[in-house]
């Protein structure tokens, strides 16, 4: 009883209480709007960065990029896509001829959704190159997706006809085989089956060989793909 | 004697008051994110940078929160530093941020850190609460150093990425799983347990003979 009236005279008022709180809620709002404006450009162009080396690594030869979209039944080139829009990226090399398809293809892994991105030839109906984009995989098995240089290197000439099958590591016989990782069979799979549904999703939309989007955007326009 | 309380603060998060081994805090990080020794020192160094700019402030207002909404204010604090470390990494070391993911965010339930707000920054001064989190943080990042080099180079035959035992080594790929981070954290704290139950029955002895001696 005693204690209790004791308390009672030395609190604060309610106004000291919310008014504490509103000023430590406002220097930290502020203090996170700082660091996220300052941050911010270089987040965007770590990201545009890391597309556009990830584009030229996954086809061989290309030196430069730009962005499509599927609108009105056909790939038109678009400088900016809108937001939940899905965007495939057009290689080209340096005499601005067209090499290949860049697709950025998501689905569930082992752990979390396994991003990546595949260079795909259409005229020759192949997979040229594959790299993961964004993965939870567990590390020292499932990061061997993009850690294991035999399981990446075997995207660089995989045939989608039928469909990519992963086998067991050394049975590889096809041309649509490729060869699953010891120890990350589900996580091999995941990618394998991303490929398959994104290629099952697009092969339909993209024009016929030799009538791909020509080359338009002037550089450094193909850089504003940050998402 | 005040330099050597300064030391003292700093020394028992690392061994005496181990925030992991002989407290039992942060244990979601704990077992997340040491299945490498790299992450396990990323995700220190990111625990103490928010540990101590926390304390400090912490410290430093300690006269100026009102008590009945203390805990609300450490949590604006602590989520201000973590927010200020999520980004910072997004922007310095993207690689790093990926493999951490989630649990950097989630540094701020980590009850060491509020726990360290409640029970010493908001009682002492400045000095000594940042000696405090500088002394704990660096036990929390010992911890999970031990317990990611531990699993690594079990797991995986590797530390730091870098190939210990050659080809032939088969990797013991429970270690970096799951169950990997609970079978060392439990080997680690047994020792610490078994430790401190010799350490006990020493000083037992020590005072026998003390007692016979006289």
């Amino acid at each position: 009883m005693n204690t209790d009236s004791r308390k009672e005279s030395t609190s604060p008022s309610s106004l000291r209480l919310v008014l504490t709180l509103a000023i430590a809620g406002l220097v930290s709002g502020i203090a996170i709007i700082g660091i996220y404006e300052s941050t911010l450009p270089t987040i965007t162009a770590n990201k545009a960065r890391e597309l556009r080396e990830a584009v030229f690594k996954v086809l061989p030869g290309v030196t430069q990029m730009q962005p499509l979209v599927y609108r009105d039944s056909q790939l038109v080139v678009v400088e900016k896509a809108n937001k939940d829009e899905p965007v495939i990226y057009g290689g080209y090399d340096a005499q601005g001829d067209f090499v290949g398809y860049a697709m950025p293809a998501a689905g569930p892994g082992f752990q979390d959704t396994i991003a990546i991105l595949y260079g795909y030839k259409p005229e020759e109906q192949i997979v040229v190159g594959m790299e993961v984009l964004e993965s939870r995989e567990t590390p020292g098995l499932g990061d061997k997706i993009y850690k294991d240089a035999a399981f990446v290197g075997g995207f660089s000439a995989l045939s989608v006809k039928p469909e990519i099958v992963a086998v067991k590591k050394g049975t590889k016989s096809l041309p649509n085989e490729i060869d699953a990782i010891t120890g990350a069979t589900i996580s091999s799979k995941a990618v394998v089956r991303i490929i398959n549904e994104a290629h099952i999703a697009w092969v339909e939309q993209l024009p016929a060989p030799g009538s791909e989007p020509p080359f338009v955007l002037a550089e450094p326009a193909g850089n504003g793909a940050g998402q | 004697m005040n330099k050597n309380e300064s030391y003292e603060e700093f020394i028992k998060g690392i061994w005496r008051d181990n925030p992991v081994f002989v407290q039992v805090l942060g244990m979601c990080p704990m077992l997340a994110v040491t299945n490498s020794a790299v992450n396990a020192i990323a995700m220190g160094m990111a625990t103490l940078f928010v540990l101590v700019g926390s304390s400090f402030l912490v410290s430093s207002f300690r006269n100026l929160i009102p008590k009945q909404v203390r805990i609300s204010c450490f949590i604006i604090i602590i989520a201000t530093f973590v927010t200020i470390a999520d980004y910072t990494l997004l922007a310095l070391v993207p690689k790093v941020h990926k493999e951490l993911g989630a649990f950097i965010p989630l540094i701020v339930a980590n009850c060491l850190i509020l726990g360290r707000q409640e029970a010493f920054a908001s009682r002492y001064p400045t000095r000594l609460a940042v000696l405090d989190a500088l002394g704990m943080a660096s036990g929390f990042m010992l911890a999970l150093f031990s317990l990611g080099s531990v699993r690594e180079i079990l797991g995986d035959g590797a530390l730091f990425g870098v190939k210990l035992f050659g080809e032939n080594y088969e990797p013991w790929v429970i270690m970096i799983l799951p169950p990997g981070g609970f079978l060392t954290l439990g080997v680690i704290l047994l020792f610490f347990n078994w430790f401190k139950f010799k350490k006990d029955e020493f000083l037992e002895d020590v005072a026998a003979a003390e007692r016979s001696g006289n």
